[in-house]
């Protein structure tokens, strides 16, 4: 004869502790909207602030009583960290609202077939478009693009194949160079090269301040994919006979071959929105410059600031337009380069 | 059976010294990795360079001053001219600790709960909204910290001063809440969250699991684990986690100058509308500064960029120390 015992789940909240926990919540929503209502804090993030307020209280008063006081800092902190979480959530979200809804309204078919040089900021928006920014932007990525990639998979190929004497201060120096503030790198270009050799405004002095800024964003990312690459493979092109040349050329890159492009786009994400040098380097145009070694020339990010500080609501639509297809760019980029990431560790 | 006429190859060299291949392949590979050692130096060359004439006419008070005029006669030859960097030294710093002090508490609670509270599929979400976040162009904070953030920022600084107006620090004399550093700090804030929640993040997932199961089984709480586990082990990553926001917020050009009200007179008054920013000066100076001012520019980004050096320096030591200890 067997009996059956309806197995019990000690660890499952109770009917009761749900009722509370609701309770709970439900006093806290109230007491926030009394509070807002009575004293004189205005706004979302005061209900917000309240209401987090007094849930936590209560859930750790309640706590104490049932439990003593280590539940009751347990369940203090519980609110503590799920804030935290929210807090840094709703910015972006904050963010990413505000840009699609101001930006569309700028947003047409005519924004992507023209460029400036007819146009002001503040004409109606039917005038001029981002063509010149966008193909600017392109220019001065696809530029920095040459210079840094070679120099960034260089460095991580020191730091993980040959190991020199190095090693150390350089894997130092480059996280130290990724710390360096973009406008610096914009005044070194401009009193190391635009000062006393070029003398003038153009897409590759631009260029070779973003390369300063990505090249530790390419290394420090390939070093890590680097990293990953089985030593057994180094060890099985040695042992075949190749020199270390062959091993690291025919067997090492290629194995970390979407690791390197995941750590090229990254890269390329943390520029293309880069601002502070593109001001002091480029000279920002208001027309199409196919030209990266000459002339002044346009990108996003100036389009973006020259607008914004024009003023008028024009203007300004001008402006969350143009964030909103950096943003989207940034975002493509960044999807991009998780979904190579992604597919590369499930292998 | 006849003979069979066998060519033996030659033996092949035996020996230890690197083919030409390899001695070419590891030159070029060593000189990109001296790279950026070089890119550094001649950062620190051209600024001190370009800057040394303001720098030896300044001296100390370059970094001790705060008036930054130049007087031009007509043709345009420098008459006098005083520039001095310590009221905008005082808001950079100013700014990134209130900066600090504000996206700490938040960026250690939100690693915490990355790491000991949040389901996986939770986590994986976050991780990404959190990486994404750092992606974000500085120009599209500072706009939208602008025109968006800033109104209810203004609005909790008047709260504030109202209500905790006896501490210097809140105190001021004139109402105006417009563009001050407290605004600039809760900007930068928002943007080295990131930073200092990944850090974090991987301070803490390192920390040992078995003392996490041994203080379970002793009947912990989650935060009882947490106060006497991960909170010992990460401590000191997490500060070197705030120092590279630290050393972010400093250099942070754009998203400072949208939302910051350049003043050249040293403030410590975090609700006024009053602040400095050295990286905000060079791009507000920039643009009709003549070859003279543009020299005090250059020796300015000397040094921000030598502050930003030695705080992200330090950083990365302790991050880098403690990343060893915990494995």
């Amino acid at each position: 004869m067997t009996t059956t015992v309806a197995p019990t789940m000690p660890w499952k909240a109770s009917p009761r502790e749900r009722a509370t926990d609701t309770a709970i919540f439900l006093v806290a929503l109230l007491s926030s909207y009394t509070t807002v209502a009575i004293t004189p804090m205005k706004g979302k993030l005061a209900y917000f602030a309240v209401f987090f307020i007094a849930y936590a209280l209560l859930t750790a008063i309640f706590k104490a009583q049932q439990r003593g006081s280590a539940a009751a800092k347990d369940a203090l902190v519980n609110s503590l960290v799920a804030i935290g979480a929210i807090v840094t959530v709703i910015p972006v979200i904050s963010i990413l609202a505000t840009v699609l809804k101001n930006g569309l309204p700028g947003i047409s078919f005519g924004l992507f077939t023209h460029d400036m040089a007819l146009a002001t900021p503040t004409d109606p928006l039917s005038n001029g478009g981002i063509l010149h920014a966008i193909t600017g932007t392109l220019l001065l990525v696809a530029v920095a693009l040459v210079l840094s990639v070679p120099i960034g998979i260089l460095t991580a190929l020191y730091l993980t194949e040959i190991k020199g004497r190095f090693t150390g201060p350089i894997r130092f120096l480059v996280q130290a160079m990724s710390g360096v503030p973009s406008i610096v790198a914009g005044l070194f270009i401009l009193s190391a090269v635009l000062y006393p050799i070029t003398k003038a405004y153009s897409g590759l002095m631009g260029s070779l301040a973003l390369t300063i800024l990505m090249i530790p964003t390419i290394a420090r990312t390939s070093e890590e994919v680097l990293n990953l690459i089985p030593n057994d493979l180094r060890e099985a092109g040695t042992a075949l006979g190749g020199t270390q040349w062959r091993t690291v050329a025919m067997i090492v890159l290629p194995a970390a071959k979407s690791g390197l492009v995941t750590a090229i786009i990254l890269g390329v994400a943390r520029i293309a929105g880069e601002t502070a040098p593109i001001l002091l380097l480029t000279g920002g145009g208001d027309k199409v410059n196919p030209n990266a070694f000459n002339g002044p020339m346009g990108s996003l990010p100036y389009y973006i600031w020259k607008s914004f500080n024009a003023g008028s609501p024009e203007a300004i639509t001008r402006a969350w337009a143009g964030l909103l297809v950096l943003v989207g760019l940034v975002l493509i980029l960044f999807t991009s380069a998780r979904f190579l990431g992604s597919r590369k560790a499930a292998k | 059976m006849t003979l069979q006429e066998v060519t033996i190859p030659a033996p092949r060299e035996i020996t230890t010294e690197p083919r030409r291949s390899d001695k070419v392949f590891r030159a070029v590979v060593t000189s990109g990795g001296v790279s950026s050692l070089v890119i550094l130096g001649l950062i620190a060359l051209f600024l001190g360079y370009r800057g040394f004439e303001v720098l030896r006419q300044e001296g100390m008070g370059f970094i001790t001053h705060s008036d930054w005029s130049i007087t031009t006669d007509d043709a345009g030859n420098v008459v006098e001219s005083h520039f001095g960097l310590a009221a905008m030294l005082v808001g950079t710093i100013l700014c990134s600790l209130i900066a600090v002090v504000i996206a700490l508490p938040v960026s250690v609670f939100c690693a915490l709960f990355l790491n000991f509270y949040a389901p996986t599929w939770l986590k994986k979400i976050m991780v990404t909204i959190i990486d994404m976040m750092a992606a974000f162009p500085s120009i599209l904070f500072g706009i939208w910290g602008f025109l968006v953030l800033m109104p209810s920022v203004e609005y909790w600084a008047k709260l504030l001063h109202r209500y905790l107006g006896f501490i210097p620090a809140f105190d001021m004399q004139v109402p105006v809440y417009t563009r001050s550093p407290f605004v600039a700090g809760v900007v930068l804030a928002i943007m080295i969250i990131p930073i200092i929640t990944s850090v974090s993040r991987e301070i803490f997932s390192q920390a040992p699991l078995d003392r996490i199961q041994a203080a379970y089984a002793l009947g912990a709480t989650r935060w009882a684990m947490i106060k006497a586990v991960v909170i010992p082990h990460g401590r000191s990553g997490v500060i070197g986690g705030a120092m590279l926001g630290l050393g972010r917020a400093m250099g942070e050009t754009v998203a400072v100058f949208t939302v910051l009200n350049i003043v050249f007179q040293i403030n410590w008054q975090m609700l006024l509308g009053a602040g400095g920013n050295v990286a905000s000066l060079i791009i507000l100076k920039f643009g009709d500064a003549s070859p003279y001012e543009i020299k005090a520019l250059m020796a300015a980004g000397l040094v921000l960029f030598l502050l930003t050096l030695i705080v992200n320096g330090l950083a990365n030591l302790i991050v880098k120390t403690t990343g060893k200890s915990g494995r």
